[in-house]
């Protein structure tokens, strides 16, 4: 399946923080093929660092899909069945609208005249591209960590757009913990020298800053066990200490090829942006009753969490459920066992590619006969 | 990783003939309800009541490969503890809370019954009969923990942790004034007529 990148393009979208942002495009990549009665479309929503290229090959890279491994033909996002649409968010740096991107009125970067975005705001550009391409109802909004968030504010902001929801290793807002780590990432990116106040467009990125942040966000993806069991304590290309601060450890090695390889694709200051909305994302907006913000919900929901995720752990999602059980809501959860930490819906998908693929069956049946 | 994904096969007829209970259940539960099952297991019953009554149907269940297996049959179950897990619910969300030979094997049977009939309009318990002949023949004869059909495991490995017969559930039901509707008594798949305690190796009550 070779997959090309699309672009749609809005004369503006209103932003929550009551800025303007005009015009705005929105990258995007489509699979399989909409039906005739436009039933049978799905919303994948990208996770922090990710892009609208979610499966498939890509035309002009070669590589394959960050979820290559669950859309396609017969995978559990079923392309022989389903349309999937997948977008690059708003602030991103993949061909959406962000801080890189020229801003008509200077004829320079954005940088940090960009405005501050919400994960509202990603989901109301979702919303626009949805409408553009003629859809009217999405059978399911799906996503894992912050593509998690972006499906629940589908479900809260658009209830009768949505007719299931499957919010995987993610939260119904973010936690002190989730805040420190995206906070230590942007001081990282601001303490390079060459950040120069997000001017740098024209000069050196701040690739050190940048690099460490993403060294940081590596940790946090994986767990305890899967460092133990990929790295444990081996050395690279030595048999001994070198007795200075070059690379000793496999586990050093891999964070600081990780942090670099980064560097080359990602923009510093849209990290700084995502992590913002990410760190502002509450779904009850302050309140903390996620039974009012779900009060108009009338969607399906499948949530999943992992066991040995600690970014995202299971309790944030079990949070969702008991909510969702008091409303009396359509909910099915499972904790899936997994050693992979939070990188486990990217990486262990046997057990939720067989729940997701039930319950998409499921939803599509219950569709077809309402 | 790389383990193969095994094809869900759609439309899959769904067999109850194994569990006589679920006839019983399956007829009692009226179209178009709404279905709580306690200990859902794999979601078969609630897979067939989805199917033949329509009904709104909603499981919790505490082993994640059951629940795995629940939901991509298409059945909305959560993974949880039921001794635990009810108290989220409003009141009379439902109109029948099941229990399907279950019962022996909650911490506190008691308080599980109580919030059964405060979710649910209705309750409808099923358990296997520790009254009945061949238990009691086994435990008169070899003087130990009964090992037979109706009770298969180890005295070590037994996820049942209370053992009642359906004397010692009536009792229960009159000392807490919980209203029995209707009581059904199976051995198999056939219904019993006299001496229910003895020979019945099912009992199935409606509550509520």
């Amino acid at each position: 399946m070779i997959v090309e990148p699309q672009c749609a393009r809005f004369e503006s979208i209103a932003l929550e923080g009551g800025a303007t942002l005009s015009p705005v495009e929105v990258a995007y990549e489509t699979y399989g093929h909409l039906n005739s009665d436009r039933s049978n479309a799905i919303l994948i929503a990208h996770a922090f660092t990710g892009d609208a290229h979610a499966a498939g090959i890509s035309h002009e890279t070669g590589k394959p899909g960050w979820w290559d491994n669950m859309i396609g033909p017969g995978k559990a996002f079923d392309t022989d069945r389903y349309f999937i649409i997948c977008s690059n968010v708003l602030g991103g740096c993949q061909g959406t609208t962000g801080p890189a991107s020229i801003n008509p009125a200077s004829g320079r970067a954005y940088a940090l005249s960009f405005p501050v975005i919400t994960i509202r705001d990603m989901v109301r550009l979702q919303k626009m591209l949805i409408d553009s391409l003629g859809i009217e109802k999405l059978l399911c909004v799906s996503g894992g960590s912050m593509g998690g968030m972006q499906a629940l504010e589908w479900a809260v902001s658009y209830p009768d757009v949505v007719r299931c929801t499957i919010p995987i290793a993610t939260t119904w807002r973010h936690s002190a913990q989730q805040i420190a780590f995206n906070e230590v990432g942007r001081q990282a990116i601001m303490a390079d020298p060459d950040w120069s106040e997000g001017e740098y467009y024209d000069k050196k990125p701040p690739a050190r800053g940048l690099s460490v942040a993403r060294m940081v966000g590596h940790i946090t993806y994986m767990s305890d066990e899967s460092m133990r069991e990929k790295f444990g304590r081996k050395l690279r290309q030595k048999e001994k200490f070198g007795f200075d601060f070059g690379v000793d450890f496999e586990v050093e090695s891999y964070l600081r090829y990780r942090g670099n390889q980064f560097v080359a694709r990602f923009d510093a200051n849209s990290y700084l942006y995502i992590t913002k909305a990410e760190d502002y994302f509450d779904l009850t907006n302050g309140t903390g009753k996620l039974n009012e913000a779900f009060r108009t919900v009338d969607t399906r929901f499948l949530v999943i969490s992992f066991t040995s995720d600690w970014l995202y752990p299971s309790y944030q999602s079990q949070e969702i459920v008991r909510v969702l059980r008091r409303i009396n809501g359509d909910v099915a959860y499972c904790d899936l066992q997994s050693n992979y930490g939070h990188d486990a819906f990217l990486v262990d998908i046997a057990e939720q590619s067989e729940i997701v693929r039930g319950f998409l069956d499921s939803t599509a049946r219950l569709a077809q006969a309402a | 990783m790389g383990q193969a994904v095994a094809p869900i096969h759609h439309q899959q007829p769904v067999m109850l003939s194994e569990r006589p209970d679920f006839h019983v259940i399956g007829e009692i539960v009226e179209p178009g309800s709404r279905v709580l099952d306690l200990g859902c297991g794999e979601g078969e019953l609630l897979a067939w009541l989805l199917e033949h009554k329509r009904v709104l149907a909603r499981g919790v269940e505490i082993s994640p490969a059951q629940v795995r297996r629940a939901i991509a049959r298409g059945v909305s179950v959560y993974q949880g503890d039921i001794d635990e897990g009810l108290a989220d619910y409003p009141d009379k969300a439902f109109d029948y809370v099941i229990l399907s030979q279950t019962l022996q094997e909650t911490r506190s049977p008691l308080q599980v019954l109580r919030e059964m009939l405060r979710v649910g309009r209705r309750a409808i318990i099923s358990f296997p009969n520790f009254g009945h002949w061949k238990v009691r023949a086994a435990m008169l004869v070899n003087g130990q923990a009964p090992k037979t059909k109706l009770f298969p495991y180890n005295w070590y490995n037994s996820p049942n942790i209370h053992f009642l017969s359906i004397n010692d559930f009536e009792d229960l039901c009159r000392e807490h004034d919980f209203p029995i509707e209707r009581r059904y008594f199976l051995a198999g798949a056939r219904h019993v007529k006299a001496f229910p305690n003895l020979i019945a190796q099912t009992a199935v009550f409606l509550l509520g």
